[in-house]
């Protein structure tokens, strides 16, 4: 997958939402990249983008390239791209419910999908639903596949969200905080069940969420949003090691852990994210940014590289580098 | 009896005690929701109290239960010495500026159509607390504690604040009547991380500076710590075990306990969970709930006694009780 130059907005009454402003990044086969940023930041707009799945107010930039597997998602009708979506990309959201049919029964909605993309026959997708309800952890699949969605917890129907997304051994998956609606006590499940299917099929997969605690553990690389751009991408371990973009220092700093004394103070980040109509003008986070300088105000900062290095930052002054060099 | 007790003497008296209180909700004409059944817990003058557990486990019919909206089924709510329970609606009402709570939905929990000034000087109003301008003056200053300039938000309606904003004028609300006792039902939740913590911060500051007295309620366990100087740890409308922050998240005795803790995703790629194993399968049901112990039928450590005599809710350590037949001893 490699996205160029992508502007996602909406039209409305208030203004032009600028939800996604100029994003590119690659995707390579096999890999997990963590998308993390705080609500309205523009996550989801970015991968229903991916994905073809826009309201009718949104607009897509004229140059923004959605290259997959060297196809320009942009250049296909609304028919090949529904043989795309659900067969070679299939996204999964933070509602199971949200890609359920509530009055259906969970095997004939596997059924479904496996005889509309792949051709098979009732029988043999019977079979390989009870298969995929046991590959996603679920015991007793024979009789779960005569159940209901609305008879099963919540920890359960994502994973039945999650064998449908499977069912068709997609390339990319992309999973929308697929564990922010659940109970802490089975949300690891499904994060471990999400990274070892992505890893037994060699898929791509986007992990969308607001939690850098969810995505610590379990992706391969990270991208940080920031008010509809991407400020900062790196692996995730030069991330949490090596951070350089001040906003994701203080998010990381600002998350309280198990290990934080009662009663001391949390380090926030004062103020609040900027709107999407009238963004501020140069860095986005500069109102809030406890390093920015004159230049921040102007000046937008590129999301890009050091020499040699594969961590990207959008920022003049990155953390880690003294104040003396930066000023130069 | 534990009055006995020498040390008991020194004690102060709680300032809210809650006595075998049993919340339960009618569904239809059978069947009955049990969602609290049978709990019991004290806080003392200037503590914060955690309620903690998975959605559905009775912690906000808890707090509902206790701020008497709607009063519960049975057991008592003493508040500072009162039975809330066996009040009436005027001696109750009288009584309402002592305990105050604020919910999860920022925006939702305050009227839309209302202006700041009106929301939060409506408690005062209600009980008929001074004059107009000593209320006005109580609001522009808890306005100003709790962060918000009272010059551009007095005029201005909840649609116009942010979510961390909205709440805000909820603990501003809260506070103008000088309650002793703070009720918070997941204050943070719907909020950012950036937010979040601006709103943890405060309501430190707004506990330290009002003396307050708070039952703070989450299922996020990271943010529980930094709040809380006990917790108490619910499964299915019962407490499984409360003890002092640092004594449960050091070494938790209850396996649901044990289990929840070890699910907390830290933000540290080098130390991922290592969750215990608890069992998926059926969602129990409050309808239905499991009998003996109700954690049985998720619980790794379960045995035939479990299904079948209810623990009882025991100290095993001085402040530290717990209900289980088979604690973890720690190693
Ligand atoms: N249909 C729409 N019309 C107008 N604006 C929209 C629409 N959908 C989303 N937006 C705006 O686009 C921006 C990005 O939204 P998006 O849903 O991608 O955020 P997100 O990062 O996924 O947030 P969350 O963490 O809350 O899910 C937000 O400002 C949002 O209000
Ligand atoms: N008004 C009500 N009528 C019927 N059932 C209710 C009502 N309020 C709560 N419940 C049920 O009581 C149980 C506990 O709910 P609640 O206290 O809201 O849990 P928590 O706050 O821990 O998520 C749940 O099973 C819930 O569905
Ligand atoms: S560019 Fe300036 S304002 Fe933006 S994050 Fe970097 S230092 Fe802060
Ligand atoms: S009483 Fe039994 S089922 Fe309940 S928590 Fe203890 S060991 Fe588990
Ligand atoms: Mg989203
Ligand atoms: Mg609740």
């Amino acid at each position: 997958m490699r996205v160029e130059n992508l502007h996602t907005h909406f039209m409305t009454a208030r203004g032009l939402v600028r939800a996604v402003d100029g994003v590119s990044f690659t995707l390579k086969q096999g890999v997990t990249l963590g998308l993390v940023g705080e609500s309205g930041c523009g996550k989801t707009i970015l991968c229903r983008t991916l994905m073809g799945l826009l309201p009718a107010s949104a607009k897509i930039s004229e140059r923004a390239r959605i290259l997959f597997n060297g196809q320009d998602l942009r250049a296909l009708g609304e028919k090949q791209l529904r043989a795309i979506r659900g067969r070679d990309m299939a996204m999964i959201f933070q509602d199971p419910m949200t890609s359920l049919n509530p009055v259906m029964k969970v095997g004939a909605q596997i059924s479904e999908t496996l005889i509309h993309h792949l051709g098979m026959t009732k029988a043999e997708a019977h079979d390989r639903g009870v298969e995929l309800l046991r590959a996603v952890g679920i015991s007793a699949p024979e009789r779960r596949i005569d159940q209901y969605p609305h008879q099963l917890s919540g920890g359960i129907r994502q994973r039945v969200a999650i064998a449908i997304a499977l069912a068709c051994e997609p390339k990319l998956l992309i999973a929308d905080e697929p564990t922010t609606a659940l109970d802490v006590t089975v949300q690891s499940g499904i994060l471990d069940l999400l990274r070892e299917q992505q890893r037994e099929r060699n898929m791509s997969m986007i992990l969308i969420t607001h939690d850098l605690g969810v995505v610590a553990g379990r992706t391969d690389e990270i991208a940080v949003m920031y008010a509809g751009k991407m400020v900062e991408r790196s692996s995730t371990k030069d991330l949490f090691g090596n951070t350089r973009m001040p906003y994701t220092q203080a998010l990381m700093e600002s998350i309280p852990h198990l290990d934080h004394p009662t009663h001391a103070r949390l380090r926030t980040i004062s103020g609040q994210p900027p709107n999407l109509i009238y963004p501020p003008p140069g860095c986005r986070f500069a109102p809030r940014c406890t390093r920015a300088e004159e230049r921040c105000r102007e000046e937008e900062p590129v999301l890009a590289s050091e020499v040699g290095s594969e961590h990207a930052f959008a920022c003049w002054r990155p953390v880690g580098v003294p104040v003396a060099e930066t000023a130069a | 009896m534990p009055s006995a007790i020498p040390q008991q003497t020194s004690m102060p008296d709680p300032v809210l005690r809650v006595e075998d209180m049993v919340m339960e909700f009618r569904l239809g004409k059978r069947e009955v929701v049990h969602a609290v059944s049978g709990v019991s817990f004290d806080i003392y003058p200037g503590e914060t109290l955690g309620l903690v557990g998975e959605s559905g486990c009775g912690k906000s019919s808890t707090a509902r239960a206790v701020m008497q909206l709607p009063a519960p089924t049975s057991g008592k709510v003493i508040l500072n010495g009162v039975d809330l329970a066996a009040l009436n609606g005027s001696q109750l009402r009288r009584q309402r500026k002592q305990f105050q709570m604020i919910f999860q939905d920022p925006i939702s929990s305050l009227n839309p159509r209302r202006k700041v000034s009106d929301i939060v000087e409506m408690p005062l109003v209600v009980m008929g607390e001074g004059t107009p301008e000593e209320r006005k003056a109580r609001v522009r200053e808890v306005l100003e504690a709790v962060g918000l300039d009272p010059e551009t938000s007095l005029d201005r309606r909840p649609f116009q604040f942010s979510g961390g904003q909205c709440q805000r004028i909820s603990i501003a609300r809260a506070l103008v009547s000088e309650p002793s006792m703070l009720i918070c039902d997941e204050p943070v939740s719907a909020l950012d991380v950036s937010i979040q913590a601006q709103i943890i911060n405060l309501l430190l500051d707004m506990k330290e500076r009002y003396h307050l007295t708070m039952l703070f309620i989450s299922h996020d366990l990271s943010v529980v710590k930094v709040v809380c100087d006990r917790v108490a740890v619910m499964y299915m409308g019962r407490i499984c075990e409360l003890a002092d922050s640092d004594t449960l998240y050091r070494q938790p005795a209850h396996p649901y306990t044990a289990a929840l803790l070890s699910a907390i995703p830290e933000a540290d790629p080098g130390r991922p969970p290592q969750p215990i194993a608890m069992k998926e399968g059926e969602l129990p049901s409050a309808i239905n709930p499991p009998s003996g112990c109700r954690f049985n039928s998720r619980c790794p450590k379960a045995q035939d006694l479990c299904t079948q005599v209810v623990p009882p809710l025991e100290e095993i350590a001085p402040g530290h009780t717990l209900a289980c037949h088979f604690p973890l001893t720690g190693d």
